[in-house]
Parts: C-alpha cells; structure tokens; sequence
C-alpha cells in the first residue's frame, strides 16, 4: 500500500464512509484529497541526472459548528485502517479546537449534496523507455545538449462531506519540457504534454527543436535599451498573463487597493478593446470543485474588450465574497486564476513574423514581477530564443535583456494584434504535488516594449 | 514518530538484489501549525503532519522512490521503484554513481529551543495575534487591512544508509509576520514585518517571537510606517549611494550570491528551469566577486539561524566554510554528487556539505542553506555619515533576476533618503538594479557584528520537481556606491 492507493475513488470513499457519519458535535466534517504517483526524470547532456518516483496522498480533514472552523492536512499511508484511526484521532482533536477559537463571520459552508466527476484515463510510457528514448534519439543520434524534466502519472482530487457532497477528479498526464542548448544561455525550448504518449509525436518535436538550434548559432545580437516592436511567444505570454493573475484579479485585493489592476477597477485605464480574458474552468484541467467543496463555473469574465465587465472581472472565494457581500465564483482562498484563457485575434499564425516586420521575438520571458504593483508595471528578463527580425525573417539571436513596462499600455494602446490560435499550456508546477491548471494564449504583437538593462 | 523506522528499513533493505551497491532511507515527520487573524477576524487554525520517506538505491544508476507507508512492505515496496529506476539509468547517468565517495557519518542534531510552541496553548497563540493585529492601525481609516500570522513547524529527520550511516535531527522554525495595508490620497501601499514573504524566519520556539519584537514593536512599528509610506513622495530617480537593511540584504545575498554559487546550476542541471549561472568552474579561487569588504560564508551552526543543521540530507556532515574570502571567490555549494562531478571534469572545488530536499517526497539537490556576509565594522550611523547623497531601503517585496543570476531589479517596501550623511525624507516605491558581477564591487561599507539581524526565507523555489525550501541569511547593513535607483510610476 501507499498513498497511491488513494488513486482509486473506492479508497477514498472509504475513508469517507469512516469519517463522515452523523455526529452531533459539529455541523460539517469534510474531505479533500490529493493524490498522485508520479515519474520524475531530470536530463542533462541527454543523460539521466535524477529519477525519482512519489507515490504520495494528502487529506485535508475539517470540521465546521457554527461560524467556527478547523483543519488540518495529513498524509495518508494507503493502509485504511491506520489512515482512519489517524484521521479519527484528529478529528476529535479538531473538533477540541472549536472550543478554543473565535466565530469567523465570513465562513461559507458549500453546497450540501453537490457531485460531480471526471475520471480520464491516459496512455503514459513506462520510465526506462523514457529514459532510452532521450538517450538514444537526443544524445546519440540528434548529438544535443538536452536539459529537461519529464513528470507524469495519474494525480486524483477528491472531496466529500457530512452534507452528502462527493466529487472526484483524476487524470492522467505527462508533461515533457525540455531545453536544446546551443551554449551558456541561448536555448531552443519545446514542450509535449497530453494524456496518451507517442514516442514518434516526441521524436518529431525533438527533431523539429534540434533543427532550430542552428538559428542560435549566429553571433547574439546585444540591443540597447529602448521601446522596441515585439512579437511575444504564447509561452511569452503565458508569463505575462500569469503575472496579472498574481493579486490582479482577487476580490480582496480589489477591495483592499493592492491590486495590479485598480486602475482598470476604476476607470483610469483600459486594456485594448481585443483584450477579452477570462478563467475558463470548462476548458482547463482543473478540478470543478475547490478544496473547500465550492463548485466552479464554467467561465468567468476577468476583461471584456478591454474593460471591466458588469460582474466586476474578479475572481471571488467564498470567503471574500462573505466579507464583501458579493456572490462567489468557485475560486479557492489565494483567489488566483488557474484556467485563464485570451481570446484569439485576426493574425494568422504563419503570418505572425511579417506582422513583427522588424523587431524582436521573444520566445520565453522569465521571472517576472511587479516593479510598481499600484502601476501595473512589470519587470522580467528574455530568455533562451528571441530573435532579432527583419522583414519578417529571423536575423540573429538576442542577449538576455531586462524589460520593465506598463501592461496598461502594453496591452492598452501598444497593443498591435494577436494571433488566431490561442495555444493551450498546462501548468508545470510541481511544488509539493504537481499542480493541475493551464493558461490558454495566442500570440501578441505590441509597439513599444520597454527594454531597460 | 521514527524510533522503529530503522530496523523495518533494513529488513525491507535486505531484499534488494545483490547487485545493489548502496541504499539510503531519509524519513521525515513534519508537524505544523498556521494561524491567522485578519481585520481582528480569526481565521480557521490550520494544522499539518506529514510522514514519510525517500529511499535511495545504486545498482549501475541511482533512483529515488518516495512513500507514505512507513510499514515493511511499504519500504520495500519503494526499494523496488528506487531500483527499477536505477536499473533503467544503468549506463545513461549524468555520473557513475557508483563511484561517488559518500559519508557514514552518525550523529545528532537539534534546534536551540528555549520554549517550544507545543508549551503553549492555541487561545495563547490566537491572542497574541489579535493583539498584534489590533496595534497594526486598529482604528485608524486610512489602514485598509491588517494580517498577523503565526507559523510553527517541527520537525525530526533520521537519515540511515547501507555504509552504516545514521544521522537524526530535529528543528523547530517559527515564523511570525504582521503586514499593514493602507490607502490615502489614492496611494495605497504595504508595510510588514519581516517581508509579505515571512522573512523574519527562525529555528526556535516562542522566543522567536520575541527576537522578532513581534509582540511589543512590530504592529505599532508597522502601522507608523505604512502611514508614512501613503504620505512620501515616489523615490527620486539617479545613481547614488544605497544603504541596504539586513532584510533586503537577505534577498539580494540570495539571489545574486546564493543562486549563482550553486554547483548544480553551473554544471546545467536546472538550465531548463531555474537557470543556469554567470559563475563557471573556473573562476573559483581566484575571481573578484566583489570589494575586500565582501565576506561570505557557509555557517551551518549559526545559532537561531533558519536552515542550521549538522548532516546534509545525504548525511554529509556540514561545516562552516568562507565562499568568498575578502571578495575573492573560494568555493560553491555544492554536495557530494555534485563535487565529484566537478572533480571528474577536472576541478577540485572544496564545496560544502548542502544537500538538501523540501521534504519526504523529493530528492536532495545543491541548495544554500545558511548563507551569510560576514560582519564588517562600521556602526550603521557611520555607514550613513559616509553617504552623501543616497538611500537607505528596508525590506523586500518585487525581485527579478536573470537565468544566469546576474542583471537583477529589486524593489523594496520602504525607504529613507540620505542627503548629506544625515537621514532624510521616506519615500515610497523604490527599486534599484544592477549586474551581480559588478555590483558586489561596489560594496563600500559593512555593519559591525551588533548591526546583524539573523533572517532567511521559508521560501527558496528551485529543482525539477520544484523544491520550495528554508534558507537562512545573517547579514548586516550594508553600504553600495553608484546604484541605478529609481522608484515607481505611481
């Protein structure tokens, strides 16, 4: 047995069936579960550095009287009768607490007798045939510098409830991103990731990548700071957008002013009438239900061509919309998106390069962060392949420069277009778990980005 | 939690096939606590316990298998993903694991705890927090939100091997944090203790709180200075001289010391993620980091210190060791894997002991621990009497930094001008940037060793999987000549 076992929707209804009977000491005992057994490779040189497997659960156990709450989150061995008896422990040690802690007035007990279900099975490789492919096909035959990471595995949410709540969410997916080095900095970077793998459709990515890294071996052009035309990457733009996510969008940074957007909260700035961004669970990975048993939406609109839209573009946990007296949106409490998608523009995607003309590609853009939150001005570096372009054509490799911009007037009155084929990227993530989400982008082409060092 | 761990180890060990050349088991037991009040509003508590174990096995390649079933068969069970993961690297490893020298070093090691949070009763820690809420501006309009929060974790590690390595450590960390948020004249800005990022961070227990001030300084301290921040003028723009306070000092030691020092990143490990490093091989023993002020060291033992710990998570013992030596570069950080990598392409780098994983469920990788600049000798009145025109930044809140870690923009929550040796005006939103490999040179003036204010950061993000880990950073204030300064667009 291990966490591993909780994988299986009977495990965990099991452990439900234990923890979740009638008792008059509290109002709502509730399960959230996270689970996973997963692959991690770790390339470099085309060679394996570190291989590691993790089967791993997590329960989050709460127990709700009144407008009082306690939880705790405890990992689980995958033997049911050791997790129940650990889990019953520290229920009545939760339930002790209740006695102890003040009421909170801004706690929302979730929808009693709410269900829903996704179980989607994948086709994932084992991890030595993973391991020889990278070898074989990167190191002997393609001759590359491959550094890279691959995850993979099923990974399961689950939540249930004293209520009569039970929802459960499980997928199977891989996640391959890796790095051709040409030298020091300079990159070309793919990413394949699904739920059923094809060593020809890897091989074919790879060989697409190695092709590229000739490009970087022109000399690298050093620009100098400036406001230059740019074509960023939907890899590019995922950062950017993410960055917005980061406070931009959260109820309670709304109303407590620290948000990046209060300018467009009121009134003082709008974004270009093409912008239209919205968290689109429906089309995400993430599960339709939050930690707390809340239900999402399948859509909430963040910006509509522009502006804000009447429901007021934030993303509402049930907590905060307690506090502020406004409805919730199926958020969890970070109140930070995971399923953001902006719409497609009229740039056709092979045309993206003559709509740049002159200017710069950005391929990837790396760690971002706000340099004036209140501003909404963003800071961050190039990074691995942007190019230098001239009538359309790639002319030579740029150095890493650090940009620092507005994203008022980036998106705003800088922005020129988008591209007609918003791309679909899961997120990476892998702190702890590996995290369920994506962000959904085309490409942009904006006038005036600001290069600075 | 682990007294029965070791002997279910080595029987499910034993049925490793022969050909397995070493094994390693490190179980954790992790205990934590995260309370919160905000707007005087108690928050629910937030209790965690966490266990489990990484077993490590070599036979032609090492792989690792994490597990939350501490049974017999749960080891064994991990045994056998960790060689079958081996088996599958046989031939095809960045290293002949085989090969690499490893410590079986036995020994102990615990947090100084003068009064562990487990003596204390959750109505003590909540109103601790109400109160310090409450003195973070209770009352005053313009103070648009208050946050106290306070994190406590114990944890035990015991880490054994087939060399007849053992080593058990234990820590406490405590982290407390209060963050004012306030709004006047349509300016809106933040203040906190320590960092929103919790970065007055400890190994300890209650008494943390009150090296920390946080009971009696902090929410008042807190609330004066976000008051002072919606009322400043922006930062002026221009080269001049920056005073750094030891909790920026924190971030700007991690990013541009820390980070491009580790020997992973420079032998291309994490070019796919976090990055690589404008640090190569080569330039160790002789390369001017920074001034002849600039002294960095190692310190493992340094007391209270946030990552303090006597093994590496190889079971490495560690030792304090100078990486920079009167600005001269020294030595990386870098554990056993990664100096014997060094060493097979020609480099003896004397590295030190700092292996290390976010928990039960990934393996160890080069990591900075406890990174600190040593103190120098100026009192922080004659770091500001030398100051003609410059500024003076406390505490961290935007951060950016290129993969190589060397073009770097930080900004801080606040700050006070400096105008003729003497402080002045506080002003808000100020950043500054710079190139790591010329900024350390600029480095004019170090705090003496009462001007040290011993910090870190719970939240150190780096591997693939991604590691989120306990960093710790002792660091006076420090004097730079000539930075590019510039504040906010608001």
């Amino acid at each position: 047995m291990s966490g591993g076992a909780y994988l299986a929707p009977a495990a965990f209804e099991a452990l439900a069936s234990a923890l979740l009977g009638a008792d008059a000491s509290v109002d709502l005992t509730s399960l959230y579960l996270r689970a996973e057994d997963s692959e991690f490779l770790r390339f470099n040189q085309a060679k394996l550095r570190q291989a590691t497997q993790v089967q791993q659960a997590y329960v989050t156990l709460a127990v709700e009287r009144g407008k009082r709450r306690a939880e705790s989150t405890l990992s689980l061995s995958g033997e049911p009768g050791a997790d129940i008896q650990r889990l019953q422990q520290e229920r009545a040690l939760l339930i002790s607490q209740l006695d102890l802690i003040a009421d909170d007035p801004w706690l929302t007990a979730p929808p009693p007798r709410a269900r829903s279900q996704r179980d989607d099975r994948g086709a994932l490789p084992a991890a030595h045939e993973v391991v020889a492919l990278v070898h074989e096909l990167a190191g002997l035959r393609l001759k590359q510098d491959l550094v890279g990471f691959y995850a993979a595995g099923p990974v399961a949410h689950g939540f249930a409830d004293s209520a009569g709540s039970r929802h459960w969410h499980r997928v199977e997916t891989f996640n391959f991103e890796w790095c051709l080095y040409h030298r020091a900095d300079k990159a070309v970077k793919t990413t394949y990731a699904g739920t059923h793998w094809d060593p020809a459709v890897f091989a074919q990515h790879l060989e697409e990548a190695a092709g590229r890294v000739p490009l970087l071996q022109r000399s690298a052009l050093t620009l100098a700071p400036g406001r230059y035309r740019a074509l960023f990457s939907p890899a590019a733009m995922g950062e950017l957008l993410g960055t917005l996510g980061w406070s931009g969008f959260g109820l309670k940074a709304r109303r407590t002013g620290i948000s990046s957007l209060m300018r467009l909260e009121r009134g003082e700035a709008a974004l270009a009438e093409g912008f239209h961004l919205d968290e689109a669970f429906a089309q995400g990975t993430a599960p339709a239900f939050t930690a707390q048993g809340h239900l999402r939406p399948p859509r909430v609109a963040l910006v509509d061509a522009g502006r804000l839209p009447d429901s007021g573009g934030t993303l509402n946990s049930p907590r905060s919309a307690a506090e502020y007296g406004v409805d919730a949106n199926g958020v969890e409490a970070h109140e930070a998106p995971e399923a953001l998608r902006l719409r497609g523009g009229d740039i056709a995607h092979g045309d993206l390069l003559q709509a740049l003309g002159t200017g710069l590609y950005v391929s990837n853009l790396w760690y971002l962060n706000y340099s004036d939150r209140a501003a909404c001005r963003i800071t961050g570096m190039t990074r691995y392949a942007c190019f230098w372009v001239e009538n359309g054509e790639l002319v030579a490799p740029v150095n890493v420069m650090r940009f620092d911009d507005d994203a008022f007037r980036l998106f705003g009155p800088g922005l020129l277009g988008l591209s007609d084929t918003p791309v679909f990227t899961p997120h990476n993530d892998t702190y702890g778990a590996r995290r369920l989400g994506s962000v959904t982008t085309p490409a942009a082409l904006v006038d005036g980005f600001a290069l600075t060092l | 939690m682990l007294d029965h761990l070791e002997s279910r180890a080595r029987h499910a060990a034993a049925r490793l096939p022969t050909s397995a050349v070493h094994w390693a088991v490190r179980a954790v037991h992790e205990e934590s606590e995260q309370l919160s009040v905000r707007q005087d509003v108690t928050e629910a508590p937030s209790r965690a316990l966490d266990d489990g174990a990484m077993v490590t096995v070599i036979d032609g390649g090492q792989g690792y298998a994490a597990t939350s079933d501490l049974s017999e068969a749960g080891l064994a069970a991990a045994f056998a993903r960790a060689h079958a993961l081996a088996r599958a690297g046989a031939g095809r490893n960045v290293v002949d694991h085989s090969r690499v020298e490893r410590s079986a070093a036995r020994g102990q090691y615990a947090s100084a705890v003068e009064r562990s949070a487990t003596t204390t009763t959750l109505p003590e820690r909540l109103g601790w927090l109400r109160e310090v809420c409450a003195a973070a501006g209770a009352g005053d309009a313009r103070i648009v939100d208050r946050h106290a929060t306070l994190w406590n974790v114990r944890c035990e590690q015991l880490h054994i091997s087939s060399d007849g390595g053992r080593t058990e450590q234990q820590w406490e960390f405590t982290t407390p944090s209060v963050t004012a948020t306030a709004h006047a004249g349509g300016v809106t800005q933040v203040r906190s203790s320590g960092g929103q990022y919790n970065g007055f961070c400890q190994q300890g227990g209650i008494e943390v709180l009150d090296r920390a001030g946080f009971r009696t300084e902090e929410g008042p301290r807190v609330a004066r200075e976000v008051l002072e921040l919606v009322s400043a003028a922006p930062c002026p723009s221009g080269a001049m001289d920056i005073i750094l306070m030891p909790d920026q000092m924190t971030l700007q030691i991690h990013e541009s010391i820390g980070h491009p020092l580790e020997l992973d990143r420079i032998l291309g490990d994490e070019r796919n993620f976090a990055g690589t490093s404008f640090v190569t091989m080569d330039m160790f023993g002789h390369y001017q980091y920074g001034s002849a002020l600039l002294n960095v060291s190692f310190d493992p033992g340094h007391a209270h210190e946030f990552a303090s710990f006597a093994f590496d998570d190889e079971g490495t013992p560690a030792e304090r060791a100078l990486l920079i030596e009167r600005g001269r570069l020294v030595r990386p950080l870098g554990g056993t894997l990664s100096q014997a990598r060094a060493r097979a392409l020609g480099f003896e780098l004397g590295a030190v002991a700092t292996t290390r994983s976010a928990g039960w469920n990934r393996a160890p990788i080069d990591r900075m621990s406890n990174l600190n600049v040593e103190p120098g000798d100026q009192t922080l009145e004659q770091l500001i009497e030398a100051t003609e025109l410059g500024i003076v930044m406390h505490t961290n809140c935007s951060w950016s930094i290129d993969d190589s870690r060397n073009k770097f923009q930080f900004g801080c929550e606040y700050a006070r001008m400096v105008r003729g040796g003497r402080l002045a005006e506080v002003v808000r939103n100020p950043n500054y940037r710079g190139v790591s490999a010329t900024f350390w040179r600029s480095l004019a003036g170090v705090g003496r060793a009462d001007t040290v204010v011993v910090g870190g950061t719970p939240f150190c993000g780096k591997g693939e999987p991604s590691q989120v880990i306990r960093v710790g950073h002792a660091s006076p204030p420090c004097r730079f000549t000539a930075v590019d300064v510039f504040g906010g667009a608001a």
